[in-house]
């Protein structure tokens, strides 16, 4: 298995690195606007692999998983505005928040170690509803999180002397805040999946595959399912906090409007619809769930105007229904989603015969 | 007046809306282990049909209770082709399926149902024409309105009914074979694609009249209110204990009453300024505002789920689910 690569999948490496690194310019081409969706894209990108730690490696649904995103939003945006008057430097503040989403992990993983697959679910479900209802309701009787209107200016990303609020030319070429983002996102992005691939082959990645197959058997095996169980939570927990402070940081504000339970919904789309389980087939989901909305979004309205002269159904209805279809449509004929990992497509072979 | 009584009649009248609700819920999951995501939308539907039908008839002088039965007959059909169809379209295929693929297409259909539903009702808050006239009842100190012992017995009408049709009749004999073992349930004989469409169509008709009852009791309906209420009705089916029907009727019950008692003692019970003496801070705040309230009713929402993590800690399969074995 461990052959060393042969040349052409190097060369297709390194081109697919250019390209990618290259991206921003392009978009930059067709409007900033499309940097930062790439930039989004690539944020659905982290949370995605943060929830399939949980869901495809371990195999427990979480269906609040956009709460640790929010805790990670909010951490970054409590130690870094004038909220609070706090304006603590980002390398601070990337492990207080990552380290404060991996104790909600746990704060949920903990007691419903015992419960099974549907029940699980609705728990983790409720789990974030209920960081929303507190976010939404913690600016009365002491202001804490400044409730529904959220809290605005939030420090940008400072690295060093880099600041990445604002534009710059190097050598002649205009580098705008958005495209920093992107090639630190892009960077941040490639660290995360280098330890996912290392992570699903190690000791750890094994023992959540064997409690996702069977849970009694692993622990029959030796496995100690209750860390195990637990450290899946808050890895998958620390992921979406560190994007969670990303996205403080780009957005510049944060509101609780942004960890409603769609998005929740959304990322587990995203993981399941690319193919649960396969580090590759969840970055796929995650970009194309991001873009192909923003794609529809731009074009709905011009073909309509082409086709009826004006618009007759406003572009947001087609845009979702399409959306929706494409979710119905996906799962139909790729059940194991689009790019399916090892396990189940062994499953649905067995199945077949 | 007392206000205990009174929450714990509005929680029951909530509760029984939720039971009918987790019913639909609690049937398709007892048969094919699937959370039907859009289930909510279905009851939303129901609602919206009958706001149509109820719009357009009000001034017709017809009695206002043959048109809000005419609003339930109309929205009954609609829902039923709804459910039926989606089952058919999105979910019967993915039957063999890895399990989380049909919870996608769930999702998916959702979506399409409610942006389906924006464009044909838009995305404004419909109020329902006042028709059916209000009346208040004393009971024991309470107040209890004539629209609120309506819902409780049609609740309790159309419960029994369910535990007629699955305990005592074929259909609901199939039913129960089919949940148990659909494998075997089919080699006795047993209709499976037929039973489980016919699961799907219950579970719509009875989301389509807890649709039209809630619309008729807030007055008002939109195309998202399906999301909520889905979600707090499937918090009652898996706190009852998922794929059990006593279950989601206790569930439901126990939810609306949490809730409704929830939302109006919170306030009280974190009222700082009840315990101003421990502390010469609060004392002087207490002073100038004479409530200092931790969590208002702003929180109700909380409590449905708090509730629901608190009994799955404790009884890992609900109230009454059958406890399953350690088996994976």
């Amino acid at each position: 298995m461990n052959r060393t690569p042969p040349v052409a999948v190097w060369a297709a490496v390194v081109l697919i690195a250019i390209v990618l690194i290259l991206l921003p310019f392009a978009l930059s081409q067709v409007g900033t606007t499309w940097v930062r969706i790439a930039n989004f894209a690539m944020l659905y990108v982290l949370l995605a692999l943060g929830l399939n730690i949980v869901v495809g490696f371990a195999g427990l649904l979480d269906l609040g998983y956009i709460a640790f995103y929010a805790v990670g939003a909010y951490a970054y945006a409590l130690l870094a505005s004038p909220h609070f008057g706090l304006h603590l430097p980002f390398w601070v503040i990337l492990p207080v928040g990552a380290g404060i989403a991996a104790l909600f992990g746990i704060l949920l993983g903990a007691p419903t170690l015992k419960l099974r697959g549907d029940y699980l679910a609705i728990v983790t479900l409720g789990f974030g509803e209920i960081v929303r209802i507190f976010l939404n309701n913690l600016s009365r009787p002491l202001n804490i999180t400044n409730g529904p209107q959220g809290i605005a200016r939030i420090d940008p990303l400072r690295l060093g002397g880099l600041d990445f609020s604002t534009y710059e030319t190097y050598a002649g070429v205009l580098v705008s805040g958005p495209m920093k983002y992107y090639w630190f996102l892009l960077l941040v992005a490639v660290a995360i999946i280098v330890l996912n691939v290392r992570l699903q082959n190690s000791r750890i990645g094994r023992a959540w595959e064997a409690i996702r197959e069977d849970e009694i058997a692993a622990r029959a095996m030796g496995i100690n399912t209750r860390n195990v169980k637990l450290l899946a939570f808050a890895m998958g927990a620390t992921f979406g906090g560190v994007a969670g402070g990303m996205f403080s940081a780009i957005q510049g504000f944060v509101s609780p409007e942004s960890f409603v339970l769609v998005e929740s919904i959304m990322v587990i789309s995203m993981v399941v619809l690319g193919g649960m389980g396969n580090i590759w087939g969840v970055v796929l989901g995650a970009v194309l769930l991001s873009f192909v909305p923003e794609i529809l979004r731009w074009t709905v309205e011009p073909v309509q105007h082409a086709l009826f002269g004006r618009a007759l159904v406003e572009p947001e209805v087609i845009r979702m229904l399409i959306f929706g279809l494409a979710l119905v449509l996906v799962m139909l004929f790729r059940p194991a989603g689009l790019l399916p990992s090892a396990v189940r497509k062994r499953e649905l072979a067995e199945r077949a015969e | 007046m007392d206000i205990f009584l009174q929450q714990v009649i509005n929680g029951l009248t909530l509760g029984s809306v939720y039971a009918i609700v987790a019913l639909g819920y609690t049937m398709v999951y007892g048969i094919i282990q699937l959370i039907n995501f859009a289930h909510g939308e279905v009851v939303m539907i129901g609602a919206m049909v009958a706001f149509t039908v109820i719009t357009v008839l009000a001034g017709g002088g017809m009695p206002p209770l043959v048109v809000v039965l005419i609003g339930t007959a109309c929205a009954v059909p609609v829902c039923v082709l709804v459910g039926y169809s989606m089952e058919r379209l999105a979910y019967r295929p993915l039957r063999r399926a890895p399990r989380l693929a049909p919870l996608i297409t769930a999702i998916g259909v959702s979506i399409i149902l409610q942006h389906l539903a924006m464009l044909v009702w838009s995305r404004n808050v419909l109020a329902f024409p006042q028709i059916i006239r209000t009346e208040i009842y004393e009971l024991a100190g309470a107040a209890i309105t004539n629209v609120q012992i309506a819902i409780l017995a049609i609740c309790m009408l159309m419960m029994l009914g369910l535990a007629l049709l699955v305990y005592r009749t074929r259909l609901g004999t199939a039913m129960r074979a089919t949940a148990q073992n659909p494998q075997v349930a089919g080699l006795m004989g047993v209709d499976i694609n037929r039973v489980i469409a016919a699961t799907f169509v219950i579970g719509a008709a009875l989301g389509a009249v807890a649709g039209v009852m809630v619309g008729t009791y807030y007055g008002v309906a939109q195309y998202t209110m399906g999301s909520l209420l889905g979600l707090k009705a499937f918090s009652a089916a898996v706190l009852g204990g998922i794929g059990n029907i006593p279950g989601a009727m206790v569930g439901g019950l126990l939810l609306g009453v949490v809730e409704a008692l929830g939302a109006g003692y919170i306030g009280d019970f974190t009222d700082l300024c009840k315990v101003a003496g421990v502390s010469d801070w609060l004392t002087e705040r207490c002073a100038a505002d004479p409530h200092f309230i931790l969590f208002g009713s702003n929180y109700q929402d909380v409590f449905a789920f708090v509730v629901l993590i608190l009994v799955l800690v404790l009884r890992p399969s609900g109230l009454l689910g059958e406890r399953v074995g350690e088996r994976a």
